[in-house]
């Protein structure tokens, strides 16, 4: 059976990444844990989060969950969403700044409100970046099957990801700047977006990941 | 190309069922907040708001399960407001599978409230409703925050206070005029204006929507970044497409 973990650290709202996974994958066995073993004996991770980068990886640490983490991002599909798109990064300069897990080379910094601005208007725009903006696939990738391109996902943060390497970008999108909406490297996938409340765009995104076997 | 406007039909819940009527053609049961959460989902909806009216705690809980019942069904963000004293409240939503939590009077009462839940779960899932009348203060035009549905004034100033709320953490505000809310004249674009270009944060504009034009002013004259409306959707007069499609014709970017 396809057992599915999506690491539970106590934050965000986690029921409806379960929710929206048992959707897709009925058959699946969607698991919510915060037990290394069970991490490592799972087919497929998922990495969602929400709210701060600093209390996430404390939170990740607290529950020891570090190791078995980098462990599966050698091996299975994994998927991060959202702060799971951010953790994965060298740094973020959110809190005073904070070391990511290193996984993906590249920085995460804070929109800079004054400079974005309004298409044809001269109002700074606002922050978080909240609602639903295009993904631009800049990379061909299992994940994108059936996804049109420039397909509209619902967002909400209010820091954004660089990928220092360009073969690692699977997407981009505008918010007064251009950044980092999806990356990845072999089996792992990441997205900036919330594929779980992004309606049939986001189920059908899920559902690849549901069914995909790790490789680009 | 860039972030659309977000439309949010918002529905009325009273221990558990839809109230102030939605009358859809071919629905079975107009009262469930979840099956008319998906046809309004079906629609083309950003997202939904539901407001729990329900006055006694022993009710509450069962806004938790209608909100359950939600995330099963209904795969796009999902706001609940009313009675949110502590972060308790914010917390059992949130599990429930809420994504956003709107906070209206309890904020006002303990405005460290909005802190605390924001520093908890961050700023992305906490609202502040704000509900304004104008006010007659000389010349100038002014605002003052009710509170307790409207029904109690507290002499703060509306947008004084949607920078405060933001000072303090909000994520988004839901700015519903008072004057206009079930007028059907279309919003207060002057309040809402004046509120969207003082914050940093998004804003939802709410009170009065009457026609698909008021929700194009509400972005293109008021600035908001999200337009909230009931009974234009609940009646079967327009549905959230029709809304879309105006909008889109006004040259406003939305997800068709």
């Amino acid at each position: 059976m396809n057992t599915i973990a999506v690491i539970d650290y106590g934050m965000g709202n986690l029921r409806s990444v379960c929710k929206a996974l048992e959707h897709v994958a009925p058959r699946a066995r969607v698991m919510l844990t915060s037990d290394s073993d069970a991490l490592v004996r799972a087919d497929r991770v998922v990495f969602p989060g929400q709210g701060a980068i600093g209390g996430c990886i404390a939170e990740l640490d607290r529950l020891s969950l570090r190791a078995a983490i980098l462990q599966v991002m050698d091996t299975k599909p994994f998927l991060g969403i959202c702060l799971g798109l951010q953790a994965l990064f060298d740094r973020s300069e959110e809190g005073g700044g904070t070391d990511g897990l290193g996984v993906l080379p590249g920085r995460v910094s804070l929109f800079p409100r004054e400079q974005m601005r309004e298409p044809g208007d001269n109002r700074a725009l606002k922050v978080p970046h909240m609602g639903w903006n295009q993904v631009c696939q800049v990379a061909a990738h299992p994940l994108w099957r059936g996804i049109a391109q420039g397909a509209r996902f619902y967002f909400v943060h209010s820091y954004y990801a660089e990928a220092a390497n360009r073969g690692q970008v699977m997407a981009v999108t505008e918010y007064g700047i251009r950044f980092t909406s999806a990356a990845g490297r072999e089996n792992i996938f990441a997205v900036q977006f919330h594929p779980e409340k992004s309606q049939q765009a986001g189920l059908r995104l899920l559902e690849n990941f549901v069914s995909w076997d790790g490789s680009a | 190309m860039g972030l659309s406007k977000r439309i949010i039909p918002c529905l009325d819940v009273d221990n558990g069922r839809v109230v102030k009527g939605v009358r859809f053609v071919d629905i079975r049961d107009a009262g469930d907040p979840v099956e008319i959460a998906r046809r309004y989902d079906e629609q083309g909806a950003d997202e939904i708001t539901f407001l729990d009216i329900t006055a006694s705690s022993d009710n509450r809980q069962t806004m938790v399960h209608v909100v359950e019942a939600m995330a099963e069904q209904v795969f796009i963000p999902l706001t609940v407001g009313g009675g949110i004293r502590q972060v308790e409240d914010v917390r059992r939503m949130l599990v429930a599978g809420a994504d956003k939590v709107a906070i209206n009077t309890a904020a006002v009462a303990n405005p460290q409230l909005v802190q605390e839940a924001s520093g908890h779960f961050g700023s992305q899932c906490i609202v502040v409703a704000i509900d304004a009348k104008q006010v007659t203060d000389g010349k100038a035009q002014r605002w003052e925050v009710f509170t307790h549905g409207g029904r109690r004034a507290t002499g703060i100033d509306a947008v004084a206070w949607a920078l405060k709320m933001t000072e303090y953490g909000a994520g988004e505000i839901l700015l519903t005029s008072m004057d206009r809310d079930g007028t059907r004249d279309g919003f207060d674009l002057a309040l809402v204006r004046a509120v969207c270009d003082a914050v940093s944060i998004p804003v939802i504009a709410s009170g009065g929507v009457g026609n698909l034009d008021h929700l194009a002013d509400g972005v293109l004259l008021g600035h908001a970044d999200a337009v909230l409306a009931a009974s234009i959707f609940h009646f079967g007069e327009y549905t959230v497409g029709d809304a879309k499609r105006r909008m889109a014709e006004r040259g406003i970017e939305v997800r068709l």
